[in-house]
Formats: C-alpha cells, structure tokens, sequence
C-alpha cells in the first residue's frame, strides 16, 4: 500500500481531537507559565482576544462518544440535547481541572443556563457568559459587543492573563486571517477535488485548530494541504452534498463516515463552525482600536446560522448560496436531537431550498450515537437519487 | 382567560369582559384601520404600543388559550405535518398551527393578520426562531429589540445603555413609522404611571399569599390574576381598576380566613404551602390544579407567575425615566435572570412565604426554564431545608401529561414534607 502524504498531519490532528483528557492543554500551560487556558462552547468566541492576553482558547465540545456519561446526566432532563451532560461529565470527573476560565457564548438557551450551572459547580473558576449581538447595527449591537469583549479581557486579566494591548491584538488577528486563509484553501480542494481531502479528514484537521494556538494550527495546516495536493486523484463518482445542522453538538465521526462510505461527498458544512463563523478577512483600519475591528468582524462578516438573527436577509439565502457556490446536488439536515435552534430553523431552510429547487434529506443524531444502519440506509438512498437528478 | 369552572368573582367577570372587548378590537382592527404588533409576553412594550394607538396579539397566550381549549393537539400535528420536530418548543408549533388552520383566537374570531412582528428578544432564544417562521408566513417585517441576559446577575449601564439606545434608534422609529405618527413621550409616560399602579396592587396579592392561610393560590390562581398585566392592558385605567378590584377581593379574603377559590371549590383545611418552579400545563390546568387542591396544597409563590414582569423585588415602571423602565422592565422579567439569582428568589419565596415545601413543573417545551432545573432543586433544598419535588409535563403538548405518574409523585412529595412535619414536632 502506497504511503499517504497527509497521513502525518492527519495521524497529528485526530490524536488532538481524540484526546479529552485535554493533555495538550496541560503541555501548554507547563510551557507558558502564567498563561491561562479559556474553554468556550460552541459556537463561537473571538479567539485572538484570547491569544492576545497569552491565553489558550479550547472549544468544549462535550464528550463526544467517548465519554461515558454517568453524573451528567442526573442534571438535565431527558429532553435536553447531549452536550451539555457529556460537559457536566468532563466538568465533574476532572478533566477540565487544569483550565483557568470558561467563557459561554450566547448560542442557546442551553449554553445561557449552562453557564450558571457552571459558576455553581466550580466556583473557584472564573465563568462569564458572553452575549453576542443580534442587533447588528456597529453603532448598536458592535459598540455593545466591544463593551462585552472588553468585559471578558477585564475577567482574564484580574485572573493573571497578560494586559490586553492593541498591539497584540493586531497580531492576533493578523495570525487569524493567516488562518483563515489557509481554512479557505482547504474547503476550495474539498470543493474542487473532493478525493483529496474526505470531510472526515477536513473535519479532525479544522477541528484541532479549535484546540490549538494559532500558530500550531497554521503549521498544522501548513503540513496538510500540499500534502493532500500530492493525493493521487481517483475516479469520483459521488453525490456532491452540504451538511447543515451541526454547529454546536457535533456528530460522531462515525456518523460522518457513513455520509461518506454511502456515497456521499460533503463538499461544505457547519462542523466547527466557530473557525467560520466570520468570514474572510478581518480588517483593522489604519489607527483602529483592533477590538473594535474584531466587533465589527462579527457584525458585518458573520456566517448566517440557526443562532444568529437573520435580520433583514432572506432567510436560507446563504444555503442556497453554499449549495451553488459549492455545486451542491443536495442537502443533508443533520442536527442533533432537542437542539431547538437547528430544529426550529430546518423548515424554513428547508422551504428555501425547496423554492430553489434543491433536494435535502434530515437526519437526527446524539453525540454518542453508535447505531449508523438506518443513516446508512437513508444516506445511501438519498445519494443515489440524488445522481439520478443530476443525470436527468 | 376564561375557562376555569371556579365561582366566580367581580375580577374575573371584569377581567373576562376586558379580554373579550381587546379580541373584538382585533377582529375589527383592518376596518377600523387599526395596525396590529405581534409580540410576547416576558418584555412586552405595552405602554409604548398603547401610546402609538398599535393593537398587540401576544402568541403565547393565544397558544395557551389553544391548550385550555383543547385545539393545541390538532395544532401541533398540522406544525409537524408541515415539517416541524417534535422536539421543539410546543408553543411554537401550536401557534404555527393556529395561523395555518385560519387563525381563529380564543374568542373564536379571526386574529388579524400582523403589520410587524415586535421581536423583544427577552428570556428566550426560541423567540427569535418564532418571529422568524411568522416573518416567512406574514411577510411582514420584524423589529428585534436585542435584550442581553443578566449573566452575572445584574443589569449594567452597558445593557441598560444598549437597550435604550436600540429603543431610541430602532424600535421606536419603526412603530412610529408603522403607527404613521410620532411618540408623544407625555403619552407614553402617563401610561408608565399606570403600570406603576396596577403593579402595586398586584405585588399586595402576590404578598397575600404570606398569610396563613394564604387567601390565593399564587400559581394556579396567579396566572389569572397576571393575565391582564402580562398582556394588552399594562398602562391602561382598565388594569388600574381591575388590580385594585383584585387586591380589595383578596384582602377581603384574607380578613375573613379563607383560603383561594379552586376548581373543586375553597380550600378550607390548607395542609401544603407550596413555592412552584416552572410554567404549568395548560391542556390538563383543571386536573393539574385540583391534584393539588384535592389534598389542601396552595401554592403560596411561584416563578412562572413572574415572566412577564417581576414586580414584588422592586421593580416599577418609573413614568420619570421611560426609556430606562421599558429597557429595565425587559431586562427584569424572570427566565432573563441568572441561574444563581432564581436560586436566590426562589429560596427568598421559600423563607418569605413559610412554604412546607418546593416543586419544580419541568415543561419538556422550555429550555429557557429548565435547563438548570434540577441543579436549582437541589441548591434551594440546600439552603432552606425545605423538600424539592420535581414532576414534568408540557406547555400544550397534551402528549407530555402523565396523570398517573404526576400524581404518584406528588404523593411522594407530599409524603416527605409530612415526614418532615413529623420530624420537626417530634
Ligand atoms: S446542540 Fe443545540 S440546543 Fe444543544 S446546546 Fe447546542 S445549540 Fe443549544
Ligand atoms: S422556549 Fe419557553 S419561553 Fe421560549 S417560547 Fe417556548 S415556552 Fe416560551
């Protein structure tokens, strides 16, 4: 068997993302002493504030399937999504111990709630909740933004985190739109030549820059796509799909899988949505405050999802444009079972693409779903009328 | 909110007139020119829709209408038939339902359709989806009042700035523009004076319940008596007359010893003060309340009965500062409030109101209101020593009422405050 040139990044990566009793996390503290380790939820916090204080931002994303939830369930009824028992889970067996501060971000009512069940579970942590905008006014929901972000510097910094300076945060973003930039390049080869780069292989690759500082995902990254370029291309005869629906509890890599194995190429999604949750690049004006930029960032950039307000847009637009911009046939609807706003934004998503004349099935997962048959089933069907549409 | 079978008194005839005249305003509405707001219940700015002449349809209550009135199971299945999951807040799904079945309100006369959606988005993150689905159905356009959430347990200038700034620049100018005239603050500020009134008088019954034994059931009773403030009449004479004809009945109550009205009639031997946790349900109130009667339970305060306003820590609408009291008024209503501050409250009820014991109605529907629930259950039975029950149902998914098992755990409940009675005499 002929070596693959992006095993090694790859091998790298899903150690990462496999690892939750987070030992990367505690290597990084041992070598940055003063420097605090921040977990965040899902979906989103502006990571380079973060870097700019010399903090590690990790995203929680619960426990996945590896993780054997026994406590965390006796806080949350049984209609309540999985990730925040799998949380509780790691919050009270220990491993989260060796970080510093956990910020949750106003994704749902879920995480709202969560965070004050946090600050009662371990008050020796320091716990902010912070609110995203939905006004997205810069002069409104920006400047109020701004104010949170600037309220969160304040947390970290009386817990030892280096003074927030617009130097470093200048830096931070520049390290981000790096990033960025690379993350682009990445979804252009699933895009454009979906054999290179399976979306299973994408997901642990962007997945571990949600764990990482940036520089190491940069280098990470840096490993991976001229490797996977290097890829022999193969005969390619799958259904081309988007995945919507998973940006918070995120499904079981085998879940992912089995879109694959069924003939299913996801060629975009909402995985890990907190690295895209602004896109391209953020711009810090001449003689800005780069807080301000990175408010602004959020405000005029931000990804439309389930969690943020449409405002004045149509609502599904931006699927629909994701569906062509990625030259879609399909759409799989793949969120997690009880999660309110993934649900409650499927029918009107779906109505959107069905108006443009886009296929889409629904599949409902917990994070530790281990059954995948009737997915299987579903997906493979899905994908062959899929290539029947097409041919048609 | 017209269908208990209890005898009825001078403010509930009163109260029952007020919402039948307000339903037949809105199915005259487009004839009479009127415009018509959509919005909710916890941050309803009816003062400031009073004072733009703008007519509100609260879809939460129209949804628990539906429930009492046994319309929300057809309602939820024509939502799911449309593609809806079950999992999902089944308010929203009966009110989708509703309008798809030719929106029919309580009174059964057609609801007018909205000329905007007053997305005040206090509380609750299934707000915003609601407003969004009504928004593809109506075509009409939404204003979102973004209302930060009291994470740290506090209302900071920050917030407090934000929202009257959103108030001055957004919301304001967009009801004008759709009322087609000006605020006149002079309006807007009387209007503010008469919350402060009626919400004077509310907080005087809610602290009846102090009194042994309580002359109203602060739960089951108290949902009637927040109808008309939670709704279109805050900042009305109409609600000034209705709170003080209330609290007169109840004080009256209180002064000749008798306990609250229920649907099997006075509670003459009250045996159980309760603190209830959580919204009840609505398509079982009746069976639901009279489980509780049955054994001389009252439920002396409860949380739900604060959503739409939490008045008796404080809080008036102050006629002096209104963009501060609208923006403070939002900022306040309960599920806005921080899990450590309803720890707080709810162990306060507890002491404030001698209550035996503390339940919590886990609704499937809510994540607002219960995520954190049973971690509140146990901090509350922490500090006041007081027995946690914890029973769940739905909002008017009727499929979520487990009779049997709600009562059998009641019977658990009420078994450990009696041993506790025991205990304590002993
Ligand atoms: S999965 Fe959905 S409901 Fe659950 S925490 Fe995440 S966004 Fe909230
Ligand atoms: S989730 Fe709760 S607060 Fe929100 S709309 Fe549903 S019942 Fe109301």
């Amino acid at each position: 068997m002929s070596h693959d040139p992006a095993a090694t990044p790859l091998e790298k990566a899903r150690e990462l993302v496999e690892d939750l009793t987070f030992s990367h996390a505690k290597a990084w503290k041992a070598a940055h002493p003063g420097g605090l380790v921040v977990g965040h939820l899902p979906i989103y916090v502006p990571r380079p504030l973060f870097e700019a204080m010399g903090c590690l931002p990790v995203t929680i994303y619960g426990g996945g399937d590896q993780v054997d939830v026994v406590r965390g369930d006796s806080y949350f009824q049984s209609y309540i999504c999985h990730i925040p028992r799998s949380t509780v889970e790691l919050g009270v067996s220990g491993a989260l111990d060796g970080f510093d501060a956990f910020v949750f971000p106003s994704t749902c009512d879920v995480i709202r709630n969560l965070s004050g069940m946090w600050k009662i579970l371990f008050p020796q942590k320091a716990v902010a909740y912070l609110d995203m905008p939905q006004n997205f006014d810069a002069h409104l929901g920006g400047k109020f933004y701004a104010l949170e972000l600037r309220r969160i510097a304040r947390m970290l910094e009386e817990r030892g985190a280096k003074a927030l300076t617009s130097a470093a945060l200048a830096a931070a973003i520049e390290k981000e739109n790096e990033r960025g930039v690379l993350l682009d390049q990445l979804d252009s080869i699933r895009r454009d030549e979906p054999w290179r780069v399976r979306a299973s292989e994408a997901y642990v690759a962007i997945r571990a820059g949600t764990l990482l500082p940036v520089e190491e995902h940069i280098a990470l990254l840096s490993e991976l796509i001229p490797a996977v370029r290097q890829r022999p291309a193969r005969a390619y005869d799958n259904a081309r799909v988007v995945v919507v629906g998973s940006f918070c509890e995120q499904p079981p890599p085998g879940l992912i899988k089995t879109l694959e194995q069924s003939g299913c190429d996801i060629v975009s999604d909402d995985f890990n949505l907190g690295l895209r949750a602004v896109r391209g690049k953020i711009e810090v004006a001449p003689g800005e405050d780069p807080l301000v930029a990175l408010a602004r960032a959020f405000i005029d950039q931000g990804t439309q999802t389930a969690c943020r307000y449409v405002g004045k847009a149509k609502k599904g637009g931006a699927l629909v444009e994701t569906v062509k911009s990625s030259r879609a046939d399909g759409v799989v609807f793949l969120a997690a079972s009880f999660c309110d706003p993934a649900l409650l934004d499927q029918p009107m998503l779906e109505a959107a693409l069905d108006e443009a004349s886009v296929p889409h099935t629904s599949v409902k997962f917990a994070e530790n779903t281990g059954q995948f048959q009737s997915v299987r089933e579903q997906a493979g069907a899905f994908g062959d009328s899929l290539k029947l549409w097409g041919a048609a | 909110m017209s269908t208990v079978p209890v005898a009825k008194e001078v403010s509930q005839i009163r109260q029952k007139t007020m919402i039948a005249d307000h339903f037949k305003r809105l199915s005259r509405a487009k004839e009479d020119g009127k415009k018509v707001i959509y919005t909710f219940v916890p941050g309803n700015l009816s003062e400031l829709l009073g004072a733009l002449d703008l007519l509100p349809v609260l879809p939460e209550i129209n949804a628990l209408q539906s429930g009492m009135r046994g319309k929300s199971a057809a309602y939820i299945a024509e939502a799911e038939r449309q593609g809806h999951s079950e999992d999902v807040c089944s308010y929203v799904k009966c009110d989708v339902g509703m309008s798809l079945s030719g929106n029919i309100g309580p009174t059964g006369e057609k609801l007018p359709p909205p000329d905007a959606l007053l997305l005040s988005h206090t509380g609750c993150f299934t707000f915003m989806k609601w407003f969004e689905l009504l928004r593809e159905q109506y075509k009409c356009p939404v204003i979102m009042l973004h209302v930060p959430y009291q994470g740290d347990g506090e209302i900071t200038a920050e917030m407090r700035r934000y929202m009257v700034e959103q108030l001055r620049d957004v919301v304001i100018p967009a009801l004008e523009e759709i009322a087609g005239k000006q605020l006149d603050l002079n309006e807007l500020s009387r209007r503010l004076a008469l919350s402060a009134q009626a919400e004077d008088d509310l907080v005087r019954v809610w602290e009846a319940g102090k009194r042994r034994p309580a002359p109203i059931d602060g739960y089951f009773g108290g949902v009637y008596y927040v109808g008309p403030i939670f709704s279109a009449f805050r900042g009305t004479e109409e609600a000034v007359a209705y709170y003080r004809e209330l609290r007169e009945e109840v004080e009256a109550r209180a002064a000749r010893g008798e306990g609250p009205l229920t649907p099997i009639g006075p509670i003459t031997n009250e045996r159980y003060r309760l603190v209830v946790e959580g919204p009840p349900c609505w398509t079982s109130f009746n069976d639901f309340w009279s489980m509780f009667a049955k054994e001389g339970a009252v439920v002396v305060a409860s949380t739900y009965t604060k959503v739409g306003g939490l008045y008796d820590t404080g809080f008036r609408h102050d006629p002096a500062q209104p963009y501060e009291a609208l923006a403070d008024y939002c900022l306040g209503c309960y599920t806005n409030h921080s899990l450590t501050r309803r720890i707080e409250l709810l162990s306060k009820y507890v002491r404030d109101y001698s209550a035996d014991g503390f339940l919590v109605n886990s609704v499937k529907s809510c994540n607002s209101f219960s995520v954190g629930q049973l971690q509140m259950m146990r901090e509350v039975e922490a500090r006041t020593g007081a027995p946690g029950g914890f029973i769940e149902s739905d909002l008017v998914d009727s499929r979520y009422f487990g009779k049997a098992n709600i009562a059998n755990r009641l019977q658990s409940f009420f078994q450990m405050i009696d041993a506790r009675k025991a205990r304590r005499s002993a």
